[in-house]
């Protein structure tokens, strides 16, 4: 199954990712390789099968909604790129008002 | 340490020294990075190491131990995966995106292995973000098998299989989710397992597939194994995919099944796959000791062959939604930019190895629409029959035993260019992730070039108890010691 150029870039963007031209042609060469790779599955009859998202099957556990306080707010923001009191700045996303 | 030297020692072996006086922890720690210093710069299994704080505890461990209070891994040396975070200090998780990120919280395993008294020595390498088999997808270096420096130690935990070996501590911790713990134990002679899906916590581990992802242990003995297991096992409220089920004292329950005769099935599958002739020997070797106290079987887990497919749409796939979270914005690696989306674009580019993006890249595929239903929905079916096979097998059958790896520890660079050549040398790993199944990798022999050779014991969920037991058995009746040669010089 060859995936184009296009498509490559495509799903680049979907997973914010972005490849200069050379490389967005050894991905689609390899993932149309895995691509046909996949196609094993499709000899299989699964039209009565369900899907198994987890193999082990637990009941789904339910807890109080408590907020509970953490103590290490200094570790956690001391990993980010960049902080000004005590929260993260990030590129603006809002216009400014004409 | 009175004449008992680096590689005679096991945790057990070290725990009774220590009990009776022969040895202290803070002399244990100090041989151990003397071996650290001696090997490292040639193995390269650690990323970081934590000497001045190792020495510390195991002065404390020491004085604890004068004082009576007890601890099932008091003052023993251990390393930990760098995909496991250990509070205050670097998790990497092999990744440039990581490469400045100080765990601000103590996984769940650190905290109980602490508990227990354990002294960390350091964190070990791994492919990036645990996607690989060789540990040459790490963003920082390539490990060395101890047995043979120009052949990889397997992957992705292959810094913590190849520390064991080395003796650079005496366990580790690691993580499997299609084989990483396994794959390079076998590659490097020591004992690994992946616990059942649920019965260790995830919590602290950073997420790959988190469906399949499983934190398991390394050590040189199954003995080490059952101690090591029951210090990290149990049901953890940060997790809610731990299993509450209770956790017996495995080291007893190996020794009370010393003679314990089990049905053991051998999938006619796996030994009709394309493998190294002498790994096949062997197994066949080890399965013909077992027919004179077990019954054997063979057994047929029909899908097995199409187990790599199904993994590698359903682990990408859950990758890529997991490493969302890598976006330059709250923490680790940003590439400023003043539009939003050409700075999360930015970052990833620059922050992800070519074995991450492929990844990602496939699993956003099998997920878009239109591709949805034919991959991940069908992959996910396909697990459905995966699993059931293993669940009619297990009714006819205790155990079941098949190599780890279809080859012997590859040379550095042989896989590295064909990802599909890579893929499909997880192919007897990968199943007992899909099926949620506890498996350990043991070291049964070496082959006529010298190199490890590792047996597979896969157990129904949560039976962690046979398994160990079974392998307890093949250890004694094979009673080898597996030390590099390395050590030897």
């Amino acid at each position: 199954m060859p995936i184009s150029l296009e498509e490559v870039l495509k799903i680049a963007h979907l997973c914010r990712l972005e490849f200069d031209e050379e490389e967005a042609k050894k991905f689609s060469e390899e993932l149309s390789k895995i691509l046909d790779y996949f196609e094993t599955l499709q000899t299989l009859d699964t039209q009565d099968v369900p899907p198994t998202f987890h193999a082990v099957k637990l009941p789904t556990p339910y807890r109080e909604d408590e907020v509970k306080s953490f103590d290490n707010i200094e570790g956690l923001l001391a990993n980010s790129p960049k902080v000004k009191d005590n929260m993260i700045v990030v590129p603006k996303v809002v216009k400014s008002p004409a | 340490m009175k004449g008992t030297t680096i590689t005679e020692f096991t945790i057990k072996i070290a725990l009774e020294m220590l009990e009776k006086g022969e040895i202290s922890s803070v002399e244990l720690v100090e041989e151990t990075f003397n071996q650290i210093k001696r090997f490292d710069p040639e193995v390269k299994a650690f990323l970081h190491l934590f000497e001045e704080e190792a020495l510390l505890k195991a002065k404390e461990a020491d004085e604890k131990r004068k004082k009576g209070e007890k601890g099932s891994l008091l003052g023993i040396p251990l390393s930990i995966k760098d995909n496991i975070c250990v509070k205050g200090h670097p998790t990497t998780c092999g990744s440039k995106i990581l490469e400045n990120f100080i765990a601000p919280y103590e996984a769940t395993v650190v905290e109980k292995l602490k508990a227990e008294g354990a002294v960390l020595i350091g964190k070990t390498n791994l492919d990036e973000f645990a996607m690989g088999s060789s540990t040459e997808n790490s963003a920082f270096f390539t490990t060395k098998n101890p047995w043979d420096l120009e052949r990889v130690p397997g992957g992705s935990s292959g810094g913590s299989a190849a520390a064991v070996a080395v003796r650079m501590g005496i366990g580790s911790l690691g993580s499997d989710t299609g084989g990483s713990i396994r794959q390079p134990a076998a590659f490097c002679g020591v004992v690994g397992l992946k616990p059942t899906y649920g019965l260790v916590s995830r919590y602290g581990l950073v997420a790959f597939a988190s469906s399949l992802d499983q934190i398991g242990p390394f050590g040189l003995t199954v003995e080490d194994i059952a101690i090591l297991l029951k210090a990290i096992a149990g049901k953890d409220e940060k997790d809610s995919t731990s299993a509450a089920v209770s956790i017996p004292d495995y080291l007893q329950v190996i020794n009370q099944n010393e003679k314990t005769k089990f049905t053991i099935g051998l999938p006619k599958e796996y030994l009709q796959t394309e493998m190294d002739p002498e790994i096949k020997q062997k197994i066949e070797e080890v399965v013909n000791l077992l027919r004179k106290t077990h019954d054997i079987k063979e057994v047929s887990l029909p899908h097995t062959p199409y187990a790599v497919a199904t993994y590698y749409i359903i682990a990408p796939a859950e990758a890529s939604s997991n490493l969302a979270r890598y976006d330059g914005v709250k923490y680790g690696l940003r590439v400023e930019s003043s539009n939003l989306i050409d700075m999360y674009k930015k970052t990833r580019a620059k922050g992800f190895g070519k074995e991450v993006k492929r990844r990602i890249m496939i699993g956003t595929y099998a997920l878009s629409a239109g591709y949805y239903d034919a991959f991940y929905l069908k992959a996910s079916k396909v697990r459905t029959l995966i699993l059931r096979d293993f669940l009619e097998a297990f009714k006819q059958v205790d155990l079941l035993i098949t190599p780890v790896t279809p080859t012997p520890p590859f040379k550095i660079g042989e896989k590295i260019t064909d990802p599909l050549q890579m893929y499909l040398s997880d192919i007897f790993t990968i199943p007992v992730n899909l099926a949620g199944l506890p498996g350990l990798s043991l070291p049964v022999g070496l082959n006529s070039e010298g190199l490890p050779i590792g047996l597979q014991i896969i157990g129904p969920h949560f039976r962690e108890d046979l398994l160990l037991s079974l392998a307890y058995q093949i250890e004694k009746m094979i009673d080898q010691r597996f030390v590099p040669p390395l050590l030897k010089s």
